[in-house]
């Protein structure tokens, strides 16, 4: 991660980011449309192969007439910006305890061998970024990766590496529970409320 | 407003005050870090916590407003031992590198660690390292050493009006700087060096020059521009080592500019430390009889009419005052201290000073420039308007060339119509200054230097005047002079005397081969090629513009090497005091002029710069006045005339670089390129 940022180069949002923006900013109060930074942010990114260059967030702020500044701090600030290039699949490993404790490592170092990349890395094709995150919120279902923006849940190495075989072939596996669970429904069934319709 | 106790005394503070500052109030040290008194307040170190009754924990005094009844503890044991536990939190990070910081022996954070630290400490592990930020030629960055107290963003954001730095990333990545963005582009830069409480920001120029403890302080006045920044000049041995900003609330609060502070590195060079005197052609090194001798020579020969005197900017009262008797036992009518060649009206002493004081600003509710770029022409003028707006409820709008003010300002226009559609209510800022409670003007060199000046400071008298800026609780109509020595020189009435001419018609007549002596005094910013084959005497400091084209050259004293007076803008007369020796041979200017006074057998009737200044303010008692305001009574002034079309030029095309000093300073020129070049793409000059 550059202090610096990466190099400069041109950024302007599409005619529908700019419309979206525009809605975007109208969202908020008369004199208040630096508020809408966050979203602004999220969309220069989503147009910049899920990474921020400095040039977006200098454009960024010239939209919301704010200084740059104030934008590199909020950016710099969120870990879900990334000021770097990243994989085509950014794989974002949680490593919080309670996926720590059903397995986390084992998922990591799958990622890692099979990718041939170190934590931070991005293979060679630039299909994969692999990172390790702290808690994303699906602890129930641990241990998990997310993946751009999709959560892949209930995760043994061997699930993990037919996830990665899937994407890089381009297929399109499915999200949330590997191993059919519902939702964060109780592993081995329904524990309460047996017999119950709905 | 609210009682409280403080370690058992009773004491009644302002409402809306701070613990901290009760405590300060009662002499009571609370050690602090991002608290500033200048600047806002996010009570983010902890280093201030105090105990309070009836509260858990201890509280951080310089954001706990105090309160009616409050029972405050700054010594308990609970008090000790939060600042030895927030000490030794700072100090994780910190490189304890103070043998080689150049903060050492004048930082705070020193200074805490030891009155209120841990003997020792319990930290073993590894220590976080942070990259240096690149930011300019004023500022050396030692990142690894910062305590994120955010003094320097807030300065950024709120005083220089240059939001350049910031906080990036988080938690233990936090790091303070301008993330990758260029120098940073503020004139008041230098300041951060100040606030910053620990060894991150040190003065890039002053880098391991010298220790604080090694170095004589003198308490004087700045003289780049004409708002009379009082300083302090740090020297060791005979050498200006540093410039500091001197706390003056009426005037530069904290503050001082980049040129105030760090052209002082131009007194070392190029200076005048001998007489010259011009031998076929060609400048050769004279004695001070010999050079006095070719000037009697001179003056003997010409007659009264064909000789002038011109006084520059950076010149002290007493010297113009001793100038201007000389001139006058000679008889010459000719002299001029507005060397940009003003014409403006002087007999009202309110035409042509900043009649509200600069402190007066904080009152305003609308400002109206007129010709005028106050951030270039009296930075700290135009700091205070910035302090004023960011106040709310202030609105300014300009007449002259677009700039960046560092505030949101309105330009009406750009040539003197501008000032008459205003008048007769053309222009919607009519009703703001209309509608204001204490409504300013604030003219500037742009609109008074250029021919038609004395009807445009007619025209700003009537806008004055017909916007109620002129009352006897307020006087809203101010002029922002550029040149520190020039409400001095207009006080003492070193203008044309009776049928003398004025800078243009004194260039017009040399130029034309009808003025046979001119005396510059410290005077470089004519056009030197129009002084024709005149006899140029040039008394000064620096070999600049005046020098080279002189015949005879005296060399004087620069304003760190003499006692002197200057009066500022608002009329406020200052002592500057000598802090080193000048040069070689070089002397104080008023001895210069009452020793040549005696060759020319004109001899000036005094020998002491005391008995001069008894004259001097018997002559003007305004000057007498030290350090205070003197009211100016309003009456008539300006002449009623054609105003020309042209628009309003800037009077500074290089902030950096305006007078003998600052242009050969190499820190001046450093900012020049690194600084400057980003919005000028040509040099200027
Ligand atoms: S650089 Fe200095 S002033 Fe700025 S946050 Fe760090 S310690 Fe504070
Ligand atoms: S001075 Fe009070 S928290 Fe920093």
């Amino acid at each position: 991660m550059s202090a610096a940022g990466q190099a400069k180069e041109d950024f302007t949002f599409t005619p529908e980011n700019l419309s979206r923006a525009k809605t975007i900013i109208a969202k908020y109060p008369e004199g208040r449309q630096q508020s809408a930074v966050l979203p602004l942010l999220d969309l220069a990114q989503r147009q910049n192969a899920n990474w921020l260059p400095r040039a977006a967030m200098d454009y960024v702020a010239a939209l919301l007439d704010m200084p740059p500044m104030r934008v590199y701090e909020v950016a710099t600030f969120y870990t879900m910006f990334n000021l770097a290039p990243v994989g085509a699949n950014l794989v974002q490993v949680c490593r919080t305890t309670p996926c720590w404790l059903r397995g986390s490592d084992d998922i990591t170092r799958t990622c890692c061998q099979k990718l041939g990349v170190g934590l931070g890395e991005t293979t060679a094709d630039g299909k994969f970024t692999v990172k390790e995150v702290e808690c994303l919120g699906a602890c129930a279902n641990a241990p998990m990766v997310q993946i751009n923006d999709d959560f892949y849940e209930d995760l043994t190495p061997e699930s993990m590496a037919k996830l990665i075989d899937d994407l890089a072939e381009g297929r399109k596996p499915s999200v949330g529970s590997q191993t059919g669970r519902r939702g964060s429904c109780a592993q081995d069934g329904a524990t309460t409320l047996r017999g119950k319709t709905s | 407003m609210p009682k409280l106790i403080i370690n058992g005394h009773e004491i009644e503070v302002a409402a809306g005050a701070s613990v901290l500052q009760a405590c300060e109030q009662m002499g009571i040290e609370v050690p602090h870090f991002c608290y500033h008194d200048k600047l806002s307040v996010p009570a983010s170190c902890r280093m201030c916590l105090v105990e309070v009754e009836k509260t858990p924990k201890p509280v951080a005094s310089c954001g706990l407003p105090a309160a009616d009844g409050m029972v405050v503890h700054t010594d308990s044991p609970m008090v000790l031992k939060a600042r030895r536990g927030v000490m030794e939190l700072l100090l994780i990070n910190h490189p304890l590198d103070c043998p080689i910081c150049d903060q050492g022996g004048e930082c705070d954070l020193q200074d805490q660690a030891v009155a209120y630290g841990s003997d020792h400490s319990r930290y073993a592990e590894a220590k976080r390292a942070v990259a240096d930020k690149e930011l300019g030629p004023i500022v050396k960055t030692v990142m690894t050493r910062c305590i994120h107290c955010t003094r320097c963003v807030r300065f950024a954001d709120e005083i220089a009006g240059t939001p350049e730095l910031g906080g990036v990333f988080r938690g233990e990545h936090l790091e303070i700087g301008n993330f990758g963005g260029g120098p940073l582009t503020s004139e008041l830069s230098g300041n951060l060096v100040d606030v910053c409480p620990v060894g991150a920001l040190t003065s890039k120029p002053y880098a391991f020059r010298a220790r604080p403890w090694e170095l004589q302080k003198t308490e004087s006045v700045d003289v780049m521009d004409a708002v009379g920044c009082n300083i302090r000049i740090d020297t060791r041995g005979n050498e200006v080592m540093r410039i500091l900003p001197r706390l003056n609330d009426d005037i530069n609060e904290a503050w001082i500019n980049d040129k105030t502070r760090h052209a002082c590195d131009g007194l070392k060079l190029q200076r005048l430390d001998q007489p010259y005197m011009r031998v076929d052609g060609k400048l050769r090194p004279a004695s001070w009889p010999e050079a006095f001798a070719a000037i009697a020579a001179r003056l003997k020969t010409a007659s009264a009419e064909r000789v002038a005197a011109l006084a520059g900017d950076l010149v002290d009262c007493e010297s113009m005052f001793a100038l201007k008797q000389l001139m006058l036992a000679l008889e010459v009518p000719h002299l001029d201290c507005r060397q940009d060649g003003a014409t403006y009206d002087m007999t009202a002493r309110a035409g042509y000073i900043f009649n509200s004081g600069i402190a007066g600003i904080e009152q305003a509710d609308a400002i109206l420039l007129i010709g005028t770029n106050p951030r270039h022409e009296g930075t700290l003028v135009n700091a205070r308007i910035r302090k004023r707006w960011l106040r709310g409820g202030l609105r300014v709008a300009s007449i002259g060339a677009a700039a960046d003010l560092t505030y949101p300002h309105r330009r009406i226009g750009g040539s003197p119509s501008a000032i008459r559609d205003l008048i007769n209510g053309r222009d919607a800022f009519a009703k703001t200054l209309l509608a204001a409670k204490n409504p300013m003007v604030i003219v500037g060199a742009g609109a008074l230097a250029r021919p038609d000046g004395a009807a445009l400071q007619a025209l700003a008298r009537e806008l004055a005047e017909k916007f109620n800026m002129v009352r006897p609780d307020w006087n809203g109509f101010n002029v922002l002079q550029r040149a520190a020595s020039r409400v001095g020189g207009l006080d003492i009435g070193f203008v044309p005397q009776a049928y003398g001419l004025g800078t243009r018609g004194i260039l017009e007549a040399a130029s034309s081969g009808k003025m046979e002596v001119v005396y510059l005094l410290g005077a470089d910013e004519i056009d030197m090629d129009r002084l024709g084959n005149a006899f140029v005497i040039y008394q000064g400091h620096h070999g600049d513009k005046g020098a080279h084209r002189a015949d005879v050259i005296l060399p004087g004293a620069a304003y760190t090497e003499k006692d002197g007076i200057y009066v500022n803008t608002e009329g406020r007369p200052q002592l500057a005091k000598q802090a080193t020796f000048p040069p070689g041979e070089a002397r104080e200017d008023w001895k210069i002029i009452r020793a040549l006074s005696e060759t020319v057998g004109k001899t000036l009737p005094y020998d002491t710069l005391t008995q001069l200044r008894a004259r001097l303010i018997e002559a003007c008692p305004v000057i007498g006045a030290m350090g205070r305001l003197t009211k100016a009574e309003w009456k008539p002034f300006g002449h009623a005339g054609q105003v020309a079309v042209q628009p309003f030029e800037p009077v500074i095309a290089n902030f950096y670089m305006t007078d003998p000093i600052s242009r050969v300073s190499p820190t001046m020129a450093k900012c020049v390129t690194e600084i400057q070049r980003r919005d000028v793409p040509e040099a200027a000059e």
